[in-house]
């Protein structure tokens, strides 16, 4: 099957640099065009390697290339500590990815979120993800001081205040504000369920754009919670992306719903994994008959595939569900002409490696 | 070993979902807690000319002494200092070991309890409970500002005769030396 090309919107002059100004955007960054043109988008998550080697990001990153719009790089989840968010998206700039920076209520207060984010914008980050942020207690340093200085909801306030009244919390003046794409979580299958859209409704009127939801394996109860959405005018007002991903055997189901907050497993997924001769293969067909299930859900803008530890099979799995629709996301090699960027991005990391310890 | 909480200034402990507890109590009266706030508000506001002969700043630590004691009885309050309890379905939210005043986060367990204290019902569960109770229970979709960490241990009751009376300054102001620059 020939590939649609790249939009040509979605060229900078160089593929690190930010995309020319389009009006009625917020963003200099791809992610925002794709989803304002009505494509289906498709955005994946990041594992965060626990190193300083960059090589270790650029690796990560190159199995989703060509197949996502966007990369998301988490802050600390599960509260574990790896790479930070604002480090691993600084990374994937320089080589032209379009990453969504995840940033945590959990682990900073408002004057190193403020600064974070204006840092970030500098950097070409274009898409950020406001979230609260799994407790201490889950991770790998539950003795940890919980911060939580900002809620999810009030940061994204607070982002918005930065970007489209120029001021930080405090009222002092910003002079470039970051143009930012503002994005947000749900969680449609954890209780009070009928309090999600509502809260979802307080989101969009802090500043959400786009949200990204918690792993859907209960397609049923996120129709409910789409309807009501559709009823309250949302869907209008933001882009959902569902949250999807492959589960590797009936065990690690099991240990999931147990153990990582907010994921709801309905048993029948977990019986066909059981079933299944092969669990692993079953996990990608049940993540791909997911993924063709909310496409077809009116007010579903896109995915986000969280594929922990099996982010090589992100690029099979969009293919089989179809849901590009014959799109080339953007991949390093398509660029406007006479930029070698293969050789910038070796330039780059051989002067990193270079430099003095 | 209890986690740490965001917001603990005054120690208290999680509370069990089997146990009794007022805090629970008052959730389910929240509708004539409502009534009753209402009421003690034009009390607060024709009260405050006596409170500003008296003097504010005087007042400030009996007051919320005395605060914290039917507050923190009847809904686990921790001081604030800002009161939203009428947004909130009369559910204290500073009770949420991550002090979220905007909504549940995404780890609310199956059976409504806390991500973080398994055995303590979700204080936004309770929140949307109350505030299907209350006349007025829409104002839960108010987008409330993060927490001013300097109005902890002072009295909300004084802060909404001050400000409502219109006879003292903003709270902020009068915590801090330093009032939001701008």
């Amino acid at each position: 099957m020939t590939k649609r090309p790249l939009h040509p919107e979605d060229f900078g002059e160089n593929p690190w640099d930010p995309l020319p100004e389009l009006p009625g955007h917020s963003s200099l960054g791809r992610l925002e065009r794709v989803l304002r043109r009505g494509e289906f988008a498709v955005t994946a998550e990041l594992n965060p390697p626990d190193s300083a080697d960059a090589e270790d990001v650029y690796k990560r990153a190159a199995v989703f290339e060509g197949w996502v719009d966007a990369i998301n790089a988490t802050d600390g989840s599960g509260a574990n500590c790896h790479m930070s968010s604002v480090a691993i998206c600084a990374l994937l700039t320089r080589a032209g990815f379009a990453p969504v920076m995840q940033i945590s209520c959990r682990d900073y207060n408002r004057i190193a979120i403020q600064g974070n984010v204006l840092g970030a914008a500098a950097l070409g980050v274009a898409n950020l993800l406001c979230l609260t942020g799994d407790g201490v207690q889950s991770g790998d340093h539950p003795e940890a001081k919980p911060v939580f200085d900002l809620d999810s909801t009030s940061l994204l306030d607070t982002i918005r205040t930065m970007r489209d009244d120029r001021r930080f919390l405090s009222g002092r003046k910003i002079t470039a504000p970051p143009r930012v794409f503002i994005g947000a979580a749900e969680n449609p299958f954890a209780p009070p369920y009928d309090f999600r859209p509502l809260r979802l409704a307080k989101k969009i009127a802090a500043g959400a754009q786009f949200i990204q939801t918690q792993y859907c394996f209960d397609v049923a109860l996120l129709a409910r919670f789409m309807a009501r959405a559709r009823d309250l005018g949302l869907t209008e007002k933001c882009f959902i992306l569902v949250g999807v991903g492959p589960l590797a055997s009936a065990k690690t189901a099991r240990w999931m719903r147990t153990h990582v907050a907010g994921v709801h497993i309905p048993d029948d997924i977990i019986a066909r994994l059981e079933g299944a001769k092969d669990q692993k293969a079953e996990g990608k067909r049940i993540c791909v008959d997911i993924i063709q299930q909310v496409r077809e859900i009116a007010g579903v803008s896109g995915i986000h595939v969280m594929a922990y530890r099996q982010e090589e099979y992100v690029a099979e799995m969009v293919e089989d569900s179809g849901v590009l629709k014959g799109r080339q996301p953007w991949r390093r090699d398509l660029k406007a002409p006479g930029i070698d960027l293969a050789k910038r991005l070796h330039d780059n990391l051989v002067a990193s490696h270079e430099a003095p310890v | 070993m209890e986690t740490p909480a965001a917001f603990e200034p005054r120690g208290r402990r999680h509370r069990h979902a089997d146990r009794f507890a007022w805090r629970f109590v008052s959730i389910r009266h929240a509708r004539a807690l409502e009534t009753f706030y209402a009421g003690f508000e034009r009390l607060l506001v024709w009260l405050a000319p006596l409170a500003a002969r008296v003097g504010w700043e005087r007042l400030e630590r009996p007051v919320a002494f005395l605060e914290a004691g039917v507050k923190g009885m009847l809904f686990d309050c921790r001081m604030c200092g800002q009161c939203v309890l009428s947004s909130t379905g009369m559910s204290c939210p500073m009770n949420c070991p991550k002090g979220l005043r905007n909504g549940p986060c995404g780890g609310v367990r199956a059976d409504g309890n806390c991500e973080v204290y398994a055995d303590m019902p979700c204080v936004w569960v309770k929140a949307y409970e109350g505030s299907l109770r209350m006349a007025d229970g829409a104002r839960i979709a108010e987008v409330q500002p993060p927490v001013d960490h300097r109005l902890k241990g002072r009295s909300s009751w004084l802060a909404v005769s001050r400000e409502k009376s219109g006879l003292g300054s903003a709270p902020a102001a009068a915590a801090g030396k330093k009032g939001p620059t701008s």
